[in-house]
This record gives C-alpha cells, sequence and structure tokens, in this order.
C-alpha cells in the first residue's frame, strides 16, 4: 500500500516533468532566442504552450497533494529542512506563470515595454524554478538536505538542461521550415549539455550519495540503461529529422531519469534516517489516496487525451 | 516580528490574496458560460463577444490563482509544519479530490479558451462547463479542509500522531456543508457585484449599446439572486457556528454574558477588559433566535471560556459586521437594481449606475471580512482545541524574509494586474461593440 502510494507520487512527477518540464524549457528558449528568427521562435514557443501549460503545471500541486496526505511526515521534514530553495522556487513559480500571461495581453504597440520586461521575468523564472527543484532533489539524494552540495548544484543543473532539451525536441514537431532547423540545432547542443551533465553528477553521486549510486547500479540498471538507450537514440533521431519519434525517445528518457532515481532511493525518504513506512499516514488515507486514483484518472485521462488531440494533433497543425 | 507573527502574516496574505482570484476563478466562468449560452439560444453575436471577453479575463485572473494557489499549497508546509504532518493524513482526502478538480479545470479552461475556432459552438460551450463545475467544487473542498480546521472529527490520535481516520470525515463534517454552501455563494455574489459595477461605469461613460447592457443585466442577476439566498445560509452557518464553536459566535457578536433570550448587537466598540460594549444597539432576541432558533435560546457568552482561549473579539465583531453591513447593502441594491430595470430597462438612470459602480467592491469585503471571521474566530487554535497555532509554527527564523518578498511580490502583481484589465476593458471600447 505504501509503495503503491509512492508509485502515484513518482508517477505524477513524472507527468509533471515531462509535460511541465518542456514548458519550463520553452521558457529557456524564450529567454535564449536568437538569430534573425528571433520572433518567430518565441511566437512559436508561446503557440506551443498557451493552451496546456497550466493543465501541466498542475500536476505539481498533484504530487505536494498526495506526498503530503500519504507521507506527512515526510512533507514537514522536506518543507522544514528545504525551506530556503522551495520559497525561492515558489517566487519562481507564481512569476513564471504570471509572466507568460502578463506578456501575452500587454499592450503590444503602447511602447512594447512591458512585453520585453515581462518576457525577461518569464525566461529567467523559467531557469531559476527547475533548477532549484533538481537542488532539491540532490539534497534529497545526499540526504544531508544541504541545496548547495556539489551534487545538489550539479543535479539542479542537470534538470534545467533536461528541460531544455525536452522543450527543443517538443518544438520541432510543432514548427516547421527554417524555425524547426533552429530548434533541431538547439536541441542538439542541449542533448550533448545533458550529456556532459549526467556524466559529471553521475561520478559525484558514487561519493557523496553511495547509497543512491549503488541502487542505480543494481536494483533501478535495467530502468537506467533505457535512459540512457533512449536518451542517446533521441538525439540521432533528431539529428536525422525524425522528430516525432525523437519526442516519444526523450519522454522515455526523462521518464527514466525519475522512475531510475525512485527505484535507487526506495526506501528511503531521506537517507538513512527516513523511510517510507516511518513517514506514512494511516492506512485510511493511503487507501484513499491509491482508490480514488483510478476515478480520478478515468476523467482526467480523456480530457488530456482531447486537450492535447485538439491543439497537438495532425489536424490542429493544419489550421 | 517574532517567527509566529511573521507566518501569520504571511498566510494571511497569502490567502487574502488567493481568496480573491479563487472567487473570480468560480464566478468569471459562470458568467461567461451565461453569455456564450444565450449566443447559443439568440444567435446574437454581441453574446459571443462577451463570453470571449469574459474568458479572456477568466484566463487573466485564473492563472494568478493558480499560481498563487500552488504557492499556498507549499506554504501550508513551509509555515505550519507541524500542523501539515498531524493533518495531512486528515484533510488530504480533500485536497486530493480538489487537484483532480483542478486538473480538470485547467485542462477544459485551455480548451475553451484557445478552442474557439477549433471546436463546433456547441462542443465549445460544452467545454466551458468542466471549468465553472469544477472551480466551484475545487472551493468546496478546499472549504472541507478548512471546515475540519473548525471542528475536527473523524479520526483517532496517539502521542500526537493520526493513527486511524475516517476517510469520508470531511465530507461528515458539520462545518462543511453550511461553510461550503456560504462561501460557494459569496463568490457568485462577489464576482456578479463587481462585474455589474464595471458594466455599469462603462455605460456612464456613454457606452450604452446592447453589449454593455447584456454584460450588466447578466452580472447584476448572478449578483442579486446569490444575495437572496445567503441570508439563509448564513443562518445556517450560525447555528452551526453556536453548536461547534460557541465561543467564535460569541466573539462575532462580542457576546460576554451568557444569557437566554440574547440580543443581536449592531456596531459598538468591545471593551475585553471589562466584557463591556461601548456604543452598540442592542436588538433584543435576535442573537437566540439567529442561533437557536429560538427566542429564548440560551446563547453561551465569552465570559465561560478561559482568556487565553478566546479569538480576538474586537477583529471577529468588527469584520463580522462588515460582512454582515455590505452583504445587506448589496441584497438591498439587488432588489432595487430590478424594480428600477422592469420600468426602464433601456434607459437606467444615472443614480443607479453610480450606485452600482460605487458597489464594486462590496461583495469582496464581504468575502474577506467573512473569510478573517472564520479564521479569527477560530484563533489561537490551528486545529480547534486540538493543535495551538503557536505550537504548529515552523521552527525557522528566517520567515520574516519572505514575508517581505511575499508583499513586493504581491503588490507588483495586483498593479499589473490593474493595468492589464484595463488595458483589455479599453480595447474593447475601441473595438466598438454595436
Amino acid at each position: 500500500m505504501i509503495d503503491l502510494c509512492a508509485a502515484t507520487a513518482v508517477l505524477a512527477m513524472v507527468a509533471y516533468a515531462v509535460l511541465a518540464g518542456a514548458d519550463f524549457g520553452g521558457g529557456v528558449w524564450d529567454l535564449l532566442a536568437r538569430g534573425p528568427r528571433k520572433d518567430e521562435q518565441r511566437a512559436a514557443i508561446a503557440r506551443a504552450m498557451g493552451p496546456v501549460w497550466e493543465a501541466n503545471h498542475v500536476w505539481l500541486i498533484f504530487v505536494v497533494v498526495v506526498f503530503f496526505s500519504a507521507f506527512p511526515a515526510g512533507w514537514a521534514l522536506y518543507t522544514t529542512a528545504l525551506a530556503a530553495p522551495l520559497r525561492v522556487m515558489l517566487l519562481g513559480i507564481v512569476l513564471r506563470g504570471v509572466a507568460f500571461v502578463f506578456r501575452a495581453y500587454a499592450p503590444q504597440y503602447a511602447g512594447g515595454h512591458a512585453t520585453e520586461r515581462w518576457g525577461a521575468v518569464f525566461g529567467a523564472a523559467s531557469i531559476v524554478t527547475p533548477f532549484l527543484l533538481g537542488a532539491c532533489v540532490g539534497a534529497i539524494s545526499a540526504g544531508d538536505m544541504s541545496w548547495l552540495s556539489p551534487i545538489a548544484l550539479s543535479m539542479g543543473a542537470a534538470f534545467a538542461s533536461l528541460c531544455a532539451w525536452l522543450a527543443a525536441v517538443f518544438l520541432t514537431v510543432e514548427t516547421e521550415g527554417e524555425v524547426q532547423e533552429d530548434f533541431r540545432a538547439r536541441a542538439l547542443i542541449a542533448g550533448a549539455i545533458v550529456i556532459a551533465g549526467a556524466l559529471f553528477t553521475l561520478p559525484l553521486t558514487v561519493r557523496l550519495a553511495p547509497h543512491l549510486w549503488s541502487g542505480l547500479m543494481g536494483r533501478a540498471l535495467p530502468v537506467v540503461a533505457i535512459g540512457i538507450v533512449s536518451g542517446a537514440l533521441a538525439i540521432f533521431l533528431v539529428h536525422r529529422r525524425r522528430y516525432r519519434l525523437a519526442r516519444l525517445a526523450a519522454a522515455s528518457q526523462v521518464t527514466s531519469v525519475i522512475v531510475g532515481w525512485a527505484i535507487a532511493q526506495h526506501p528511503f525518504l531521506i537517507y538513512p534516517t527516513m523511510t517510507l513506512e516511518s513517514a506514512a499516514a494511516p492506512e485510511a488515507t493511503l487507501r484513499f489516496v491509491l482508490y480514488s486514483l483510478p476515478f480520478g484518472l478515468a476523467i482526467i485521462g480523456p480530457s488530456f487525451w482531447y486537450l492535447f488531440r485538439v491543439f497537438k494533433g495532425e489536424a490542429a497543425r493544419l489550421t | 516580528m517574532n517567527a509566529l507573527t511573521a507566518a501569520r502574516v504571511q498566510m494571511e496574505l497569502s490567502l487574502g490574496f488567493h481568496i480573491v482570484f479563487a472567487a473570480l476563478g468560480i464566478g468569471m466562468p459562470l458568467l461567461m458560460l451565461l453569455a456564450e449560452w444565450l449566443h447559443l439560444r439568440t444567435g446574437e453575436p454581441h453574446y459571443r463577444e462577451l463570453a470571449k471577453k469574459w474568458g479572456k479575463a477568466t484566463a487573466l485572473l485564473f492563472v494568478v490563482g493558480a499560481v498563487s494557489g500552488t504557492a499556498l499549497s507549499f506554504e501550508l508546509g513551509l509555515l505550519w509544519p507541524k500542523f501539515m504532518a498531524f493533518a495531512g493524513p486528515v484533510v488530504g482526502p480533500a485536497f486530493a479530490l480538489e487537484g483532480y478538480a483542478f486538473l480538470i479545470e485547467a485542462i477544459f479552461i485551455g480548451l475553451y479558451l484557445y478552442g474557439w475556432d477549433r471546436m463546433t459552438p456547441r462542443a465549445h460551450f460544452w467545454s466551458g462547463v468542466p471549468v465553472a463545475v469544477s472551480g466551484m467544487l475545487s472551493g468546496v473542498l478546499v472549504v472541507g479542509a478548512n471546515a475540519w480546521m473548525q471542528s475536527p472529527r473523524g479520526y483517532t490520535a496517539t502521542n500526537g500522531k493520526v493513527i486511524d481516520v475516517d476517510m469520508f470525515a470531511t465530507f461528515k463534517n458539520p462545518s462543511w456543508l453550511p461553510l461550503a454552501i456560504h462561501s460557494t455563494l459569496s463568490c457568485y455574489i462577489a464576482v456578479g457585484f463587481a462585474v455589474a459595477g464595471v458594466y455599469a461605469l462603462g455605460m456612464l461613460r456613454g457606452r450604452r449599446e446592447k453589449y454593455h447592457r447584456s454584460a450588466l443585466l447578466l452580472a447584476a442577476a448572478l449578483g442579486a439572486i446569490a444575495s437572496v439566498l445567503q441570508p439563509l445560509s448564513g443562518h445556517k452557518v450560525a447555528e452551526m457556528v453556536g453548536h461547534t464553536q460557541p465561543e467564535k459566535l460569541a466573539a462575532m457578536e462580542a457576546h460576554y454574558k451568557t444569557q437566554s433570550g440574547a440580543p443581536a448587537l449592531l456596531g459598538g466598540l468591545p471593551d475585553d477588559k471589562t466584557g463591556e460594549v461601548h456604543y452598540g444597539i442592542h436588538i433584543p432576541k435576535v442573537l437566540s433566535i439567529l442561533a437557536t432558533g429560538d427566542l429564548n435560546g440560551t446563547v453561551k457568552g465569552l465570559e465561560e471560556f478561559p482568556r487565553d482561549e478566546r479569538p480576538n473579539v474586537m477583529l471577529c465583531h468588527i469584520a463580522f459586521q462588515v460582512m454582515v453591513g455590505c452583504g445587506m447593502a448589496l441584497i438591498g441594491l439587488g432588489g432595487l437594481f430590478f424594480l428600477v430595470w422592469r420600468k426602464r430597462r433601456d434607459d437606467l438612470p444615472r443614480w443607479l449606475l453610480w450606485m452600482l459602480a460605487l458597489a464594486a467592491p462590496l461583495g469582496f469585503f464581504a468575502l474577506e471580512a467573512g473569510w478573517i471571521v472564520t479564521e479569527a474566530g477560530r484563533q489561537p487554535w490551528i486545529i480547534y482545541r486540538v493543535m495551538r497555532t503557536r505550537d504548529a509554527v515552523t521552527p525557522r527564523t528566517d520567515v520574516g524574509v519572505t514575508l517581505l518578498v511575499y508583499v513586493l511580490l504581491y503588490g507588483v502583481l495586483t498593479v499589473a494586474l490593474i493595468s492589464l484589465l484595463r488595458s483589455l476593458a479599453k480595447k474593447d471600447a475601441k473595438e466598438g461593440h454595436t
């Protein structure tokens, strides 16, 4: 029961990472928009994010709610020990969301400064937020809850670059012509950075989070392998301009990273002092979280499918 | 400022800010749907324009509600970790369901807003329905979590840890239904009259075409209907509070001495030291009727409760008066509007438009004041008679810094939002709806 609840939280984390991760990455590319097609790039990002980013964002709330319902003691410890980075991250979340929408509503012809200012806030917050989220995961991984440790900082950088990579890959599917080529180039650069980040972070794990390392090389190895293979495959597919398949591979890569981490970390919420079991809520709460899941998903699933069909399907591209 | 005060102020600020957008997220989708439904029925294009405009405003407000709500879901833990460790398992189910409702709302708001040209008119209308329904349900479910803090039950705890929970405790809680209905209605009142006020102002500036007239009528109808129902639900809440939290009811009424046939107090400044009220008007027996349904029912006074378990009487009493006062004023205004409207619908008099414009914020004052009564009236407890607020606060000492940042952040957001809404309205005037 406890493990199933943890799995629910992990699945929601995957949904958040794949869907909202790409939205954060969109913000990164908005900030880094360069070259003659700067405005087209920004327009493509705004078009891709507009209808879906709020729904994607809500997965985070879902993760939080499942977490504090099912593992209240763990949540209390996380929010106390990681208060500083979490507060800054919240600031990032608030500013990212409002800046994106406020920019879209800012009067276009009244000087245009408002548009630029909100755009800068949107981009900056889109980098800071996933960075701090990654740093928190790093702090939890090391078990010392220090978000300024080398492993936390490198995981933060890895998260931010993963978001940028995902976004670039997703955007190649939603653009055409020269803008598409722009995002292809960006995807390849980001892909290289992700690989570099992984090569830098993993050795740190050996030293600073040995329990995680042994988990990654033990129980979680199959998942880690899937992650590495699909990551390499995604870069290859982007290179060959097979964007739809690349999107699938990149999503599978991010999924494996999170699932692999969760399997390796299991059963610890904080190594070595707090396990899932010691932090768990009474059985009845866990049962509610689990039993409500199929009903919830029965409504959420088709709704999401409809949302993406209307805005991301073939038909949507032609209109 | 110590950590407890800073944490309380930050929570009050965050919730007080969020509550405005939550209310708009409940009320605006209903208005936008009404307009679109009228468009589908009558084929009149100005209703479609109205639905589009209100949809845009909803989206702008929804994003602030969504991100400030996300901030709150973290702040509960960041500011009150011991509360969350204890209460998480009990209020979790309500929040989990709210999570689903919120997901649905966010999905369909995307569809509604960006889907005008991608769906059939009928499908588009139906894509808006889940926005209004789940927005309302989100509010009802969050109130469920709050209701448990007011009258905690349905769980077993030993050594400060919850060991067993009734999964449906939230929905069996006596505080839940009255509070949920009362707060939902208050959202419709606040939004209805606020929107009506905006369009009344537009008409005062000479924009009296169909578009403005329909907008005013729809919004005023929503506010007026909800406001007429509100006293009934308020009565139910008063009965429930008298039953579950007698000291809160006593504080609301600045009612110090237990008595039968207790009077209601109009105005007045309570003096906590002497237990007397200055400058107030007592209306005989009304409090007894409200709280017990009996002219001579006995209502417990604050004297029955130890001083360190009483809420802030001055604050509760004034907030309660503000809530009731604003509510009554709006009921009167709603009635007046429809009386005049029946006779002069095409030529609404300027004095009435001025009254509507001036009354625009009253619904939100009532909403905030009512929320202050509920929360301040529960103090000094965070969970009524189970956990004191001061025992739940985070051990961290740096809360003051984040408070400052939040004050700045919400200040900037408010200013930016107002200027954007104004430009949205101006665009409206330029396009010249006829």
